[in-house]
């Protein structure tokens, strides 16, 4: 496993633009932070995002976890680069004919893709906790340690979501043909929720009963928007008079369904190698 | 009898329409060089795929070392290069055979080495990209190279190459081959096989069409090129004096081909006896090229 994961990350690591584009990830990923200085005012009105809210505890966990996995996208076009440059290289076909076996030539792409995903969300977890414990009001070791399941969540979100575009990188063999195959697949997804919640189901909750089963839907329902739990944001719904019953946590059949696409998309990549004359 | 490297029996594979290997079978033994000769698109490349892990075989069976081992398993003690290299371009060539040994499962220890065998160690730390093809190509055979492979296995290794990129292939290709190394060479150049290999398979529409030792390839290993004033009297009476395979006139010489051993002195006396005086007479060897020839296209007629 050590060997399949130090053979993927020589490859990774060793190109220049995937080097520059993992470790702008990161500094983004770091500049998360900034969102704590950001103030303005209003006339009267004083806005500063820090002392909302939105780094208490346990809520920064959901906050954090939502905004950094907005930037998946840098890793992705990495994992999806990774697997087209395999195919024209011609180097897919050189790594079998070494004596590397299908089979491990797609764990090796997993493994990375899981790689990423903890180190991603170690990095979260590592800079919540320092923001937290500067702004929170709470600081009770069971308060921080409470809501970590968002922490898991965003985890399977992006083990889930780069095993997509892993998928897309075997299947199409071009990474700017995979990476707007992703988008139309978003758009396409997105009519269909459209159509069904507003026009086959109306006023129910079939449409969303079925959406849920979509690979883009099922990872972003794993952590849904923050924004209208903040303090500041549910006063203005209530004055409205808006009923808010939304449903924020995190729900183990969303981690389930995300499960079984990854599941569905590795294997599917494996059988694709196996069935393709290289 | 000892086990053979590559066991190969009643391989197909089918693109569709076209059959592009048709019901190969072949043993590689150790130590000896073998050739696959064949034109483009006779199916080499494609059963020299199959047996690397790269192309599914349509039917049949193949088995490295006796079939003790999972082919990937077997792929890790042989060396093979097919059609051009294929490396990492941004990553220099000391990077890229270390990539290699990380997959072989190796230590880095022979890297040096043999990037000395292929001439390459000024170069070690230049990115592939700026690689020259005949560099790429000598890269290529340091990587086969690297776990001092059981048997080396080379698609079209010269191809692409200007003459000096051949020259020097070719001399790295022998030194191998005098090591003791087994070598699959896959070609369709023919004076290339005819230089290194042994033992020769010729491939045809996915058929083999010869198996054995290069000399052996064809009875008729000699011809007679006549030339006289008179050419269809010497036809003539050759035809009912000798046992001829094939006559022919070409540009103005008689081309004959016999069943039995003749000397050109005893053609010259029967033809003097008979009042014939010859221009030309030469007893030829039959190169690969023109047995490959006959051999193609006697199995078309």
């Amino acid at each position: 496993m050590k060997r399949l994961l130090s053979i993927e990350l020589q490859k990774i690591w060793k190109n220049r633009a995937s080097k520059v584009l993992t470790i702008s990830y990161f500094v983004i990923l770091s500049f998360i932070a900034l969102i704590a200085s950001i103030k303005f005012d209003i006339g009267n009105f004083k806005i500063h995002f820090a002392e909302m809210g939105i780094f208490n505890f346990p809520f920064i966990w959901h906050f954090n976890t939502y905004i950094a996995s907005t930037l998946k996208f840098f890793l992705a076009i990495i994992i999806v680069s990774m697997m087209a440059n395999e195919y024209s290289y011609g180097t897919l076909k050189q790594n079998l004919i070494d004596g590397m076996s299908k089979k491990e030539f797609i764990l090796s792409k997993f493994l990375t893709v899981v790689f990423f995903a903890v180190v991603s969300t170690i990095f979260v977890f590592i800079m919540s906790l320092l923001l937290g414990y500067n702004f929170s009001s709470y600081n009770e070791i069971g308060i921080v340690f409470s809501d970590l399941e968002y922490l898991v969540a965003y985890f399977v979100k992006l083990v889930g979501f780069f095993s997509f575009c892993l998928f897309l990188g075997v299947l199409i063999k071009r990474s700017a043909f995979a990476i707007g195959f992703l988008f139309i697949w978003f758009i396409g997804e997105t009519i269909a929720r459209l159509t069904l919640t507003f026009d086959i189901f109306p006023k129910s909750k079939i449409a969303s009963q079925i959406t849920q089963f979509f690979p883009l839907e099922s990872m972003s329902n794993l952590i849904v928007e923050p924004f209208s739990r903040l303090s500041v944001i549910k006063n203005i719904q209530e004055t409205i008079g808006e009923n808010n019953s939304k449903d924020f946590g995190v729900h183990p059949i969303a981690i389930l369904i995300v499960l079984v696409w990854t599941a569905i998309f590795i294997y599917s990549s494996y059988l694709l190698i196996k069935k393709r004359d290289l | 009898m000892k086990t053979a490297i590559l066991s190969i029996k009643n391989l197909h594979k089918r693109y569709g329409k076209v059959h592009a290997v048709n019901n190969v079978s072949l043993d590689i033994h150790k130590g000896n060089v073998y050739g696959i000769l064949g034109p483009n698109g006779s199916g080499k490349s494609t059963t020299l795929g199959i047996v690397l892990n790269v192309v599914n075989k349509t039917s049949g069976e193949y088995s490295w070392f006796g079939g003790t081992q999972e082919t990937h398993q077997a792929l890790k003690k042989v060396g093979a290069i097919i059609e051009r290299p294929n490396f990492y371009p941004y990553m220099t060539a000391k990077e890229n055979l270390e990539l290699v040994c990380k997959i072989k499962g190796i230590s880095y220890s022979k890297i040096d080495e043999k990037l000395e065998i292929v001439g390459l160690t000024d170069r070690k730390d230049s990115k592939f990209k700026t690689y020259s093809l005949g560099m790429k190509q000598r890269l290529a055979i340091a990587s086969a190279l690297l776990n001092d492979p059981e048997i080396l296995i080379l698609d079209e290794p010269t191809n692409g190459l200007d003459p000096q990129g051949i020259i020097q292939v070719r001399d790295i290709i022998r030194f191998i081959a005098s090591q003791g190394t087994t070598i699959l060479l896959a070609s369709h150049l023919l004076d290339e096989v005819e230089k290194v290999c042994s033992h020769v398979l010729v491939l045809r529409f996915g058929e083999i069409l010869y198996n054995g030792k290069v000399d052996e390839m064809t009875s008729k290993s000699n011809y007679f090129e006549l030339q006289s004033d008179n050419n269809n009297l010497i036809i003539d009476l050759l035809k009912n004096n000798f046992t001829v395979d094939t006559i022919s006139e070409v540009d103005g010489k008689i081309e004959v081909y016999f069943n039995q051993e003749l000397e050109a002195s005893t053609l010259n006396r029967f033809l003097v006896e008979k009042g014939i005086y010859l221009n030309h007479l030469v007893k030829r060897k039959l190169s690969l090229e023109n047995q490959f020839l006959a051999l193609t296209n006697q199995n078309n007629s």
